[in-house]
């Protein structure tokens, strides 16, 4: 057994020692509103806020302590053993846990607050608040963990959350098959990230990350790992990384497990904001980011190829969507892929920093989002609105800021993070793959937005009475009072202008000229230096993505925005010129109904026939047994009654013996069954015995 | 407190029940007393359980008819003790499920305290003979309790059942017959120390003669052995009497049947065949690894398409307990040769009995949700429901706790075992481990199929009057939740019971 190092002994940082603080407070916050009843709604959301306004305190906190002390610290402690050995969890803090910890709690404490009024009218608000303080518990406890099983026990609680929260609405049969897909696809992933799990376990005898030297991320394990072969001629650590990347593909949407991600903004917007954009999506980039040391070459490669795709995939699909909330949903996918592709060709500071970026730009938009369907009498059929920012100046104002952040517009968040991984993918030196998919999704990230923006926010206002259908309505329908569009009450504006200027101001701290992040990140020492700018190749970089994006909201412009676009029941500009293409788009390139005809239905299949193996296999075989024992029965009987019969008496004697035997082998008397296994068993102790003595 | 006054409670007190309980109040009080007592009972040897030393405690051992080597040997290690108290948590619970059902008269309450004097026998017996009377004792009122409250084909599933098991039960005692004429004693711990050095295999070859090797004679006394525990775990493809048993039985019985007697077999495997056919199961171990993946993948497909609540839940348990038989086949797989590899042996069986013990919690618990329902709406085809969670909302939310603990979920009761299971399996049999993390994904399609048909969606208007859970029936199920989180947050106090037996079965002393 490796003796479970902590650093606790020493008189280490009191943020250190009460680091499980920031993920219990919240928990606890939950346990306790689960015992709530339904009618304590104001107790049950002051429990969530101010938990989670502890956690963003302390989270800060341990921001400056990482600042001043930017090594990996941790604190381990045995858990329960099995024989001879512990099995062992432990928390740490380093920088990319401390950049995590503050990102999720500050953005959650928002959407908290933004939850208070989206909620406002909803039955279930007590348990809403639950569930989401749940969701910020196993969140906050994926960050710190610095044990890989720890790390996916919460990694599967947060699953479970994102579970409950897309079936929120559990009336609703969309919602309740939405929820059941992201816990299976994204399962899918996780029996991978099992496996290499238990198999990292078994190489290098712990699943902690840092011991003391003798973590799993350590040098002696990665260097051992890296030495070992598998049968197939594979580094171990290359299955190992390539399992454990099988449940990042499920957390966060990647192809080709990406299905389950835009089915679940069935849920409530604020979850879609928190869980489905901001945090949960993006463990599985974080998941890659901690377990980096392990990664070798070629699962770096295969992650920056699956990210590359994705990226390109999904920003193709968000051009032909009509929900607001599913165009968001692809473009989420998408923009997840551009954080595998930083990880896989520049490392974790450039996938962290896009990650951080993102986080803010994409719950702003989803924020937006909601407070545009709130507005709307819960429409999220784009073509349906129209003219909005005229009822809603501070929503569509944020919502620009958010858009050009996620298109790159110069000098916005989102500019500098995904500038960085163009920058990075066009170095990569396996193949320039990645970089043309990465900057054609970047083309297509701009068109899309830019046609949302004009269908919802530009143009006349289209038919808003006739949309509002409450049949249609995720609400119940009690709850669905239909009014003009109108802007949000401030409990809802205000966290999207606190989001907005992150979104807009947020990526100065990761310029190529003042890198504070990526330094931060990667415990260097930091410089300012303008001549940054003058590498070779830089520039010229920055405005091909920058003539990219302008391309992008120009067409975006000249399809959607040079005639405004009078009736919901117009046909899409797009669609009209390339309609085929469009179609197939439209309906998500088929990749569900694929899944149906392959998949599903092998699964179906192997049901069936395990069913039927069951019933006439399996049971068949017990079933002749017993056929034949009851005709031996019979036979028995009728040899009794028709040959041994010699006189009347006998006869008589001998049916009724027969009819005995036949009920007792059908009647189901115990005391028969013993007797007869009695004698059998005498039987053959006898045969047995007898045979002894020859 | 000693074994046989443990042991003797529940049989004397079943007595007492069919005597005294003329009235149903007095029959069930006393019943639930009793259960209460032996519950107790059972923790209190689980208390003066010391997991550091080696080898059995609380021993008896009383000479019963020498020339037949009967001898009353009675005693627990840290398995056995896990046994007593799931056994009498299991039968406590049933017996509360049974609280309110008019038709469990007091035969009914007595049988079923008859049956836990016989899994307190069959957890306890060191010598195969006694050992094989409370084995086929506690199968007995078990027949009956399907037999007499069952649904509308009992008739048919009790006699499968009963005999079907009889017939395992059989190749189970001759195998033992023989071993007897071979070594000269029946005792499960003399037993063992012979199979240590190779003696069992020897003694074979020199007193039976078949006609064939000696080898071949292990091999067969090894396989009969096996058959009474494969069909009592049960082990595909000797499962064929499970569902239509477990579905047939009344609910409360279904609980007994699934929570403990199911866990005989697993017993079997662990007290019986690892320890005294060592050799014979490693020879066997290819069609035995695969035996146990297809007890845990085969049932988890079939229970996706069952249409009956109770036929679901069954094809469940036996997946589950596909996990155990993977565990036992790596712990027979590891031979010493690699010591680095003695981690991965206990952590296989540390996980077997931690799966026991969570399997036999969640199971019990889910099949008394499904008695409350059976009782409230008189249906459960998973067709029927339909948006529960509005009507219903504690009964649901209590029950989806137990369905994410049966689904394994990190912090209930189910993870930890699995984990374990699965951690040790993987580097001694890959892949059968990894063919078995198939098994792990359909448990999830068909529970979440459960919860997404009878607890969400609109609410099927039949059910709109279906009433919640009483307050009550909810202060019973506060214990059973709040062990589900304790095992699952903090697996030592199990895993602390059980660590010495681990390390002495891997040092390969004694049993």
């Amino acid at each position: 057994m490796t003796p479970i190092a902590s650093q606790v002994a020493a008189p280490t940082a009191w943020i250190l020692r009460y680091l499980w603080l920031i993920p219990v407070l919240p928990i606890l916050a939950a346990g306790f509103s689960a015992l709530l009843p339904k009618a304590q709604r104001r107790l049950s959301a002051t429990l969530a806020i101010g938990s989670m306004s502890g956690s963003l305190l302390l989270a800060i906190w341990a921001l400056v302590h990482t600042i001043a002390e930017p090594a990996v610290q941790f604190v381990n402690f045995p858990w329960f053993q099995f024989g001879a050995q512990w099995v062992a969890l432990g928390w740490l803090l380093d920088p990319l846990a401390a950049v995590m910890l503050v990102m999720v709690t500050f953005v959650g404490l928002l959407i908290f607050i933004y939850s208070l009024g989206y909620m406002a009218h909803d039955d279930n608000f007590t348990r809403f608040f639950c569930f989401l303080s749940l969701f910020a518990g196993a969140m906050l406890g994926v960050i710190i963990a610095n044990s890989l099983l720890l790390l996916f026990m919460c990694w599967e609680v947060v699953g479970l959350t994102s579970y409950l929260l897309i079936g929120f609405w559990f009336h609703r049969p969309a919602a309740a098959a939405a929820a059941k897909k992201a816990f299976i696809v994204t399962r899918v992933g996780d029996l991978g990230l099992l496996l290499g799990m238990v198999w990292l376990y078994a190489q290098s005898g712990t699943l902690l990350f840092y011991n003391s030297g003798a973590g799993c991320l350590e040098h002696t394990a990665v260097a051992a790992m890296g030495a070992h072969l598998t049968a197939a001629g594979m580094a171990v650590s290359t299955g190992i990384g390539l399992l454990i990347f099988c449940g990042a593909v499920g957390k966060s949407g990647q192809v080709p497990l990406h299905v389950w991600l835009p089915d679940a903004m069935e849920g409530p917007t604020p979850v879609s904001a928190l869980i489905h954009a901001a945090t949960m999506v993006a463990a599985g980039v974080y998941l890659m980011a901690r377990v980096y040391p392990l990664l070798d070459h070629t699962t770096l490669a295969v992650i920056a190829w699956v990210g590359a795709i994705t990226a390109f995939f999904a920003a193709c699909i968000a051009v032909a969507q009509n929900d607001i909330k599913r165009i968001l949903a692809y473009s989420t996918v998408s923009q997840l892929g551009y954080m595998m592709l930083g990880l896989g060709v520049g490392g974790v500071a450039v996938g962290m920093f896009h990650l951080i970026t993102h986080a803010f730009f994409k719950s702003l938009l989803f924020l937006g989002a909601g407070s545009v369907i709130h507005g709307c009498s819960e429409e999220q059929d784009i073509r349906n609105m129209g003219g909005l920012r005229r009822f809603m100046p501070i929503t569509f104002v944020t919502y620009a800021a958010a858009m050009l952040a996620l298109c790159g517009f110069p000098l916005f968040a989102g500019f500098w993070s995904k500038d960085a991984i163009l920058e990075r993918a066009h170095l990569w030196g396996l193949s320039l793959g990645p970089y043309y998919l990465g900057a054609l999704g970047a083309l297509l990230t701009a068109f899309y937005m830019t046609r949302q923006m004009y269908y919802v926010f530009f143009g006349p206002q289209r038919a808003p009475e006739a949309a509002a259908k409450p049949s249609d309505s995720p609400r119940p329908p009690e709850q669905c009072v239909i009014v003009h569009p109108h802007e949000s009450p401030s409990v809802m504006t205000v966290p999207l202008v606190l989001l907005a200027v992150f979104a807009v101001f947020l990526g100065f701290v990761g310029t190529p000229a003042w890198p504070w992040f990526q330094s931060f990140l990667s415990a260097q020492p930091l410089t300012f230096n303008v001549h940054a700018f003058l590498e070779p190749g830089l520039i010229p970089l920055m405005l091909y993505s920058s003539l990219l994006v302008f391309a992008g909201l120009l067409l975006g412009w000249w399809f959607y925005g040079r005639k405004a676009i009078v009736r919901a029941t117009d046909p899409d500009a797009l669609g009209r010129r390339i309609p085929l293409v469009f179609h197939a788009l439209a309906h998500r390139l088929y990749v569900d109904e694929i899944y149906g005809v392959t998949v599903i239905a092998l699964t179906r299949f192997v049901s069936a026939f395990s069913a039927f193996l069951d019933r006439f296999i399996f049971g068949g075989v017990v079933n002749l047994v017993s056929w034949f024992v009851t005709g031996l029965g019979w036979f028995d009987s009728g040899v009794d009654r028709f040959v041994v019969n010699g006189g009347f008496d006998l006869g008589c004697r001998e049916v009724n013996f027969g009819g005995r035997l036949i009920a007792s082998l059908q009647n189901g008397r115990v005391q028969n069954y013993l007797r007869v296994i009695a004698g059998a068993l005498v039987v053959f102790a006898a045969l047995l015995l007898w045979g002894h003595r020859g | 407190m000693t074994i046989t006054e443990l042991t003797s409670l529940p049989l004397f007190g079943g007595c007492l029940v069919l005597l005294l309980g003329r009235n149903r109040a007095v029959a069930r009080a006393l019943a639930l007393l009793l259960g209460l007592c032996s519950l107790g009972n059972a923790l209190w040897i689980w208390h003066g359980f010391n997991p550091a030393l080696p080898g059995f405690q609380y021993e008896v051992w009383r000479t019963w008819a020498p020339s037949l080597g009967i001898v009353y040997h009675v005693g627990v290690d840290g398995l056995g003790v896990l046994m007593l108290v799931l056994s009498a948590m299991v039968v406590l619970m049933s017996l509360a499920a049974s609280w309110n059902n008019e038709k469990h008269s007091r035969l009914y309450l007595a049988l079923v305290l008859f049956l836990e004097g016989g899994l307190f026998g069959t957890f306890t017996a060191l010598n195969f003979v006694h050992w094989f009377i409370f084995w086929e004792l506690s199968l007995i009122p078990a027949f009956f309790l399907v037999r007499l409250w069952g649904g509308p084909n009992r008739n048919r599933a009790s006699t499968q059942f009963f005999l079907y098991t009889m017939v395992g039960s059989i190749a189970l005692l001759l195998a033992f017959l023989a071993l007897y004429l071979a070594t000269g004693t029946f005792d499960f711990v003399d037993l063992a120390r012979l199979a240590q050095h190779g003696d069992i295999a020897r003694e074979v070859a020199q007193n039976i003669h078949w006609g064939v090797s000696g080898d071949t004679t292990g091999m067969i006394l090894f396989w009969a052995a096996f058959l009474g525990f494969a069909v009592k775990t049960p082990v595909v493809p000797f499962h064929t009497w499970l569902p239509a048993t477990y579905a047939e039985a009344p609910s409360e019985t279904t609980m007994l049947l699934t929570g403990a007697m199911s866990k005989m077999g697993i017993y079997g495997f662990l007290r019986i065949l690892l320890p005294i056919f060592p050799r014979e199961m490693q020879h066997a171990l290819t069609p035995l690894l695969w035996l146990a993946v297809a007890t845990i993948v085969l049932p988890a497909f079939a229970a996706w398409v069952q249409k009956d609540l109770k036929r679901t839940f069954a094809y469940s348990s036996v997946n589950h307990l596909g996990y155990c038989i993977l565990g036992v086949c790596v712990a027979a797989k590891f031979t010493g040769a690699d010591a680095s590899l003695a981690a991965e042996k206990s952590a296989a069986l540390t996980g077997v009995m931690l799966q026991i013990f969570s399997h036999a919690l969640t199971a019990a618990a889910l099949f008394w949700f499904l008695t409350l329902l059976e009782r409230r709406a008189a249906s459960r085809g998973i067709d029927d429901f339909g948006g529960l969670r509005k009507v219903i909302p504690v009964f649901s939310g209590l029950m989806g706790i137990a369905i994410f603990a049966s689904l394994g979920l990190p912090g209930l009761n189910g993870f930890p075992g699995e984990f374990l299971i699965f951690k040790g399996a993987f580097p001694l049999v890959p892949w059968a481990t990894a063919i078995s993390v198939l098994g792990l994904l359909m448990t999830a399609v068909f529970l979440l199929t459960v919860i997404q048909k009878v607890f969400s969606g609109p609410v099927n208007p039949r059910w709109q009057a279906l009433p919640d859970l009483t307050l009550a029936e909810r202060w019973a199920f506060v214990p059973v939740i709040a062990l589900m989180f304790a095992i699952g947050l903090y697996p030592q106090i199990i895993t602390g019971m059980i660590h010495g037996t681990v390390m002495q079965w891997i040092a390969g002393v004694g049993l």
